[in-house]
């Protein structure tokens, strides 16, 4: 599994601009409750079905989207999940990125550390949903927001 | 959605033993009441076991695994052991993966051998001259 962990780092994910999908056919849902973090999770089964996922990997993305949508709520104020299917070198996978425009993450490095936690949950969201995904990309300004980028491709 | 939801989710009770499921559409809020329910159910009810079945549950994030933790140490503080049964091998391995352990959090393959566990078994023979059973072996 390919984990990176840069602050910041690009190469393998496009640009992305404020509600458009570069990938293909990019779909935005926005979380601000419970439900829609339900909604999130249905859309994100969806794709990583239509991916051709098997169910540990389905299992893994839908996890992962979980946690990332929860943070965008929670700790964001509320924020937006964008759905995009990239393909590379004949692979398909699902991205999935998560923006909000809350306080920002003041200390990535510790937020990315198990047990880590200002919220409600077990501290292990972020760094958890690294290591579900094979690509996961983090920008995040204090005061602006947050956005996270993460891959996850069909290695089947 | 009403601000006190009371429960979707059914809690029976089998003598000592309260018997549960998780659905798999399981949102935060219906994660918390049903915790608190449930506490209060075991402290009501004094029961002795408690056995969550959680063979439909599709994922277990950190807010889910927060809260079987929590139940788990509540129940227990309140005399109550808590079986948590049924988890599907991709949940398991999500779990490892996402570094959770459910530390504290006692588990079982299925419901049946969580209830095995708390003292519950296969049904018994009926009374004096049945034999209806007989034919399952």
């Amino acid at each position: 599994m390919k984990l990176s962990g840069e602050r910041t780092m690009g190469a393998s994910v496009a640009p992305v601009e404020a509600g458009g999908g570069a990938a293909s056919a990019g779909a935005t849902y926005s979380v601000r409750t419970d439900e829609d973090l339900i909604t999130v999770r249905h859309a994100v089964r969806a794709a990583t079905v239509e991916t051709g996922f098997g169910l540990v990997d389905q299992t893994r993305v839908v996890t992962a989207a979980s946690e990332l949508a929860r943070n965008a709520y929670i700790h964001g104020g509320g924020g937006t999940v964008t759905i995009e299917f990239p393909r590379n070198a004949g692979r398909r996978g699902v991205r999935l990125t998560v923006r909000d425009e809350g306080p920002g993450i003041p200390d990535l490095e510790a937020a990315l550390a198990d047990g880590f936690t200002t919220g409600s949950g077990l501290g292990h969201g972020l760094g958890g949903a690294r290591r579900l995904m094979h690509d996961f990309e983090v920008h995040t300004e204090p005061g602006k927001g947050t956005t996270i980028s993460v891959t996850r491709w069909n290695t089947q | 959605m009403t601000d006190r939801q009371s429960m979707d989710i059914p809690i029976l009770r089998l003598s000592d033993v309260l018997v549960t499921g998780l659905i798999n559409e399981l949102d935060d809020k219906t994660a918390t009441v049903f915790a608190d329910e449930l506490t209060e159910r075991i402290a009501t009810e004094r029961a002795r076991g408690v056995l969550i079945d959680i063979s439909r549950l599709e994922i277990i994030d950190s807010f889910v695994a927060r809260t079987l933790t929590e139940l788990s140490t509540m129940a227990r503080l309140l005399g109550a052991r808590v079986i948590v049964a049924g988890m599907r091998p991709p949940v398991a391995i999500t779990l490892v993966e996402l570094g959770l352990q459910l530390t504290g959090v006692e588990t079982a393959l299925n419901a049946e051998q969580g209830m095995a566990a708390l003292g519950w078994h296969h049904a018994p023979r009926p009374p004096e001259g049945g034999t209806r059973r007989e034919a399952l072996g």
